[in-house]
């Protein structure tokens, strides 16, 4: 994956949170992720097949999950399920969108997630991986990509 | 006396189709929401309140969608493409085989000209790429029942 490939989800990020809440996210320089694991309590994972190979996730805290689900349903009364559900329509959305960018044969799967940030995890992601920290109303969270 | 006849059987057939035609104005138009995101399902439906429509259910996946459609014959469906079971395209062909006049806008993530492109040509009426607002979807929404 090229840098400008990257720049296109940077841009996706930008937008989501823009169309979705009304509040742009800040998104801070990407970086190619070495040893340290990058999980936080909630992660909404995308396969990616196709003419393309690889993964794409983000994972974010519950509580900025619980801010994003407010704002959009326009309620306080949120249950587990929702906030969790939240995470997956992200890494969808975010995959979803990277599709005009990478052509029809840029394939996505249903997202899958993870509750809970285990030590012993780990994602298989093709090389190199690139890591999007980003920040939404002072709450920092991660899309990682790794495609080949 | 055949003039009489004629004239009352004229009045009551205006007032059986006036009344016909009154109580198909009332009936709010039936819409069924197919998204595999409860959250999503959970904001169309909220979103869509303001609309005289009667939600008759939603679904998290094509098939089941499919099978509440042929149950409930909804007017209007808004649906997803990526979906396990059943995605929403080959949804949207099932849907018009069945009831060809049912208007569908698509709401996806796939914001792709592709994707688009290939749900107008099954037959959707609309297209609406995540993410998207309150007043988005009304719009959208808005201007396909008014088609």
């Amino acid at each position: 994956m090229t840098e400008q490939e990257v720049s296109v989800f940077t841009g996706i990020i930008e937008n989501y949170f823009e169309e979705f809440t009304g509040k742009k996210a800040v998104v801070d320089k990407p970086y190619i992720k070495e040893e340290e694991k990058i999980i936080l309590s909630c992660t909404g994972l995308i396969g990616i097949s196709g003419k393309r190979k690889g993964t794409i996730y983000i994972t974010a805290h519950r509580e900025m999950l619980v801010d994003i689900a407010k704002v959009f349903l326009k309620t306080d009364e949120l249950d587990d399920e929702i906030v969790l559900d939240m995470i997956g329509e992200l890494a969808n959305t975010i995959a979803g969108n990277a599709k005009q960018h990478f052509g029809s044969d840029f394939l996505i799967s249903i997202p899958s997630i993870i509750d809970g940030a285990p030590n012993d995890i780990r994602i298989k992601l093709e090389l190199p991986v690139y890591v999007i920290p980003f920040f939404w109303k002072g709450q920092k969270a991660f899309v990682v990509v790794g495609i080949e | 006396m055949f003039d009489t006849i004629k004239k009352n059987f004229t009045i009551v057939l205006f007032c059986g189709i006036n009344s016909i035609y009154k109580i198909y104005q009332e009936i709010p138009m039936k819409v069924l929401i197919v998204d595999d995101s409860m959250i999503m399902r959970r904001a169309i439906e909220g979103y869509l309140k303001d609309f005289d429509i009667e939600i008759i259910g939603t679904a998290g996946d094509g098939k089941t969608a499919l099978a509440l459609f042929k149950e409930k014959e909804p007017d209007i469906v808004t649906m997803d493409i990526t979906m396990p079971e059943m995605d929403g395209l080959t949804c949207i062909k099932e849907m018009l085989a069945h009831k060809k006049e049912t208007k569908i806008m698509v709401v996806t993530a796939l914001s792709d000209e592709g994707t688009a492109l290939e749900a107008l040509k099954l037959g959707a009426a609309g297209f609406l790429a995540k993410p998207f607002n309150e007043q988005m979807l009304k719009e959208k929404f808005e201007k396909m029942i008014g088609a």
